[in-house]
């Protein structure tokens, strides 16, 4: 991996992640241990909770979700599965409806090809059409993004393919405080929720140096982050930088870059599509006058467009200079680290994005 | 265990109540229809897959359920829903689109709930299995009574869920039956042309279950397999895939005059209820007089519901927005 992708100035102090790696009292943890930390909460205290997925009871997942959790609750809560998305997804949402809050670990957001009628024709809909007389309280965690040359069929973000269905909450926290209370939301809300973290936020091994603005002091005690509420991570005066997931650290990146050369970015973390807090959004924007959207989805229909509505709707006067969207373009992920780090939204992509404007 | 005179007649029973109901349906879904047909006009819009001919296999199969049992329906659920106990008013309401009915007209045929005797549908072949094994897990994991069973027709053992889902079974030993209804047809395609092997039932072997099939759309033998796939299930000896031989008497949906089925595979169409009516008869579970009484109280009850349906108020438009999420 390019350092252009992996490394983040940091917005933490450089010694966050050693104190992590070296001492046992430090809390500032990463995203993934987090969101772990949470779970394993919400298991201790809520019988209903479980969790299931591929290699989760051995291995702990893809992303040390559920890293120790198999040796704690055992295997009927640990929950290994066969590599049949569609059936055991469509298993958990059962057992939500019959009265449990199953956590399922999809490891590759890329798979909702093979179990996409679970997830929108069911998990999403099956409230809806019974007029809520059944409840799917079910967390479908995934991770998302390239990144790692590993090419078009494990680097997506699919965050619109998500969003666009009504009935499914999608949230995407992008540091560690978010991802461990809206972990805690998102297993006690009573809807469906996805749960997308981008692999190079969540602070994996396998990902490369861990991006240091992810990593954040953790409170010991359980709390949530409610849905539908962006973080404003950065504030500025002269644009606005909505990002989602892994491209909110690379906004950030590039607002250090900008203010070096004089223009004031505002970073906006959006943190949860559905709900969008599109207040939130336009209340930003108003105050720059100046909009760009960085998603590493693809760009034709997607967030990037629903955000730029969401201002457009509400007041097009606000806007100084026509909105830029920061996307992939609409092509699959390419595999050589040339070709994909041309298609992703990094900071150098971005900070010209902002320079343009002026 | 054979089933004793007062099961046989409650099976009766049903089977006539759902008759009479997809026959009311199907009286109400033409209206408007004609002279040009249209899905969407008249009473009753959508799409209607009434379920003639296979009312044995509900009756049978509800026969041995209890209240904690899941029971999972497809696209063809008027049968299933009936037998099992699912309000018959509120679900008269649904299909005409009410606000009385029992998603206030947000399901309609093929998306049939009702919570209360746990009974659902899904309208998307074979996927209500994984459902179901879920609800099945739910059950044991909180150490609760019930299983749980999924209904589905013999053309939809093809579809990838089923593989999937029955070997989730397999490995887990969940307390779920899979009921494959073989009516023969997938929409016009003959079982023979569709599926590689005679019987579906033959499948569950590669699964670690136990395959039965029921031949001759018999209530009394579907009730005795249903109850064999049941007492395992309850006993922890895990799943059994069900596969009942019953008959497709309409098109697959209303509006399809089934001019494919010819020839021999006439032979296959034939009406259950005339046979068990004479059967119980002759066997002297019930007189004529009682079968003719019966059959009065069912109609009428029957009749009510769906006057009921007819009659009920629909929705405001803007209970379309209502309840997409639980919470916002």
């Amino acid at each position: 991996m390019s350092n252009d992708q992996a490394t983040s100035t940091a917005d933490v102090p450089a010694s966050a992640f050693d104190d992590l790696t070296q001492s046992a009292s430090s809390r500032v943890m990463t995203c993934a241990r987090a969101q772990r930390e949470a779970l394993e909460w919400e298991m201790t205290h809520d019988k209903s909770v479980f969790m299931l997925g591929e290699d989760v009871y051995g291995m702990g997942g893809v992303f040390g979700t559920a890293d120790g959790l198999g040796a704690k609750f055992g295997k009927e809560r640990i929950l290994d599965t066969p590599i049949s998305e569609t059936g055991f997804i469509g298993m958990a949402a059962g057992a939500a409806i019959a009265g449990m809050r199953p956590v399922i670990e999809l490891a590759y957001v890329d798979f909702i090809g093979v179990c996409y009628n679970a997830i929108v024709n069911y998990a999403a809909k099956t409230r809806y059409m019974s007029g809520g007389q059944l409840n799917v309280p079910m967390v479908l965690l995934t991770g998302t993004g390239g990144g790692y040359n590993n090419a078009a069929q494990h680097s997506q973000c699919l965050h619109a393919t998500l969003a666009h269905m009504p009935g499914v909450k999608v949230v995407c926290p992008t540091n560690a405080y978010d991802a461990k209370g809206m972990m805690h939301q998102a297993i006690r809300d009573d809807d469906f929720v996805v749960y997308l973290m981008h692999k190079g936020a969540a602070g994996v091994g396998w990902m490369g140096p861990t991006v240091k603005t992810t990593l954040a002091e953790v409170p010991q005690n359980d709390y949530t982050v409610p849905f539908g509420k962006v973080k404003v991570y950065r504030e500025g005066t002269d644009v606005t930088i909505v990002g989602v997931g892994l491209s909110v650290h690379h906004a950030l990146e590039a607002a250090e870059e900008l203010a070096k050369e004089g223009i004031s970015a505002e970073v906006v973390d959006l943190r949860s599509l559905v709900p969008l807090d599109r207040d939130g959004i336009m209340e930003s924007v108003s105050k720059t006058g100046r909009l760009i959207v960085a998603d590493e989805d693809y760009m034709s229909y997607g967030v990037s467009g629903e955000v730029i509505a969401s201002v457009v709707e509400r007041d097009p006067t606000v806007l100084k200079a026509p909105p830029s969207r920061v996307c992939v373009p609409d092509v699959p992920i390419p595999y050589s680290r040339a070709l994909e780090n041309y298609v992703l939204p990094l900071t150098g992509r971005i900070a010209d994005a902002a320079r343009s404007f002026f | 265990m054979s089933a004793n005179n007062s099961t046989r007649i409650e099976m009766y029973r049903v089977i006539v109540r759902s008759r009479h109901f997809d026959d009311r349906l199907t009286e109400q879904y033409w209206v408007d229809k004609t002279p040009i047909f249209a899905f969407g006009k008249g009473p009753l819009p959508g799409e209607l897959h009434t379920s003639h001919g296979q009312e044995p296999v509900a009756a049978g199969l509800c026969s041995v359920l209890s209240a904690d049992d899941f029971l999972v329906a497809a696209h063809r659920p008027h049968h299933m829903a009936i037998a099992r106990g699912v309000d018959l008013d509120k679900m008269a309401a649904e299909l005409f689109g009410k606000k009385a009915g029992l998603s206030g007209g947000r399901g309609g045929h093929m998306h049939v709930y009702d919570a209360s005797v746990n009974f659902s549908s899904s309208g998307i072949i074979a996927e209500g299995m994984g459902p179901a094994a879920g609800m099945a897990l739910a059950r044991r994991m909180q150490g609760k009574p019930g299983i749980a069973v999924s209904v589905i027709g013999d053309a939809a053992a093809n579809q990838g869920a089923f593989h999937e889902v029955l070997n989730l079974v397999g490995i887990y030993k969940l307390p779920m039956i899979t009921v494959i209804e073989d009516n023969k047809w997938g929409v016009t395609t003959h079982k023979s042309a569709s599926t590689a092997i005679e019987r579906n039932s033959d499948r569950a072997a590669a699964y670690g279950l136990v395959g039965e099939y029921v031949a001759g759309n018999d209530a009394d033998l579907i009730r005795e397999a249903c109850q064999r796939a049941v007492d395992r299930a309850r006993n922890g000896e895990g799943g059994t895939v069900l596969e009942i031989e019953t008959a497709r008497l309409r098109g697959h949906f209303m509006g399809d005059p089934a001019s494919y089925i010819t020839g021999d595979r006439k032979d296959f169409q034939v009406d259950p209820i005339p046979l068990y009516r004479a059967k119980l008869i002759a066997e002297g579970v019930m007189s004529e007089e009682q079968a003719a009484a019966i059959e009065a109280e069912e109609k009428a009850r029957v009749d009510k519901a769906i006057q009921f349906g007819l009659d009920a108020p629909y929705p405001a438009p803007e209970e379309a927005l209502e309840h997409v999420f639980k919470s916002a």
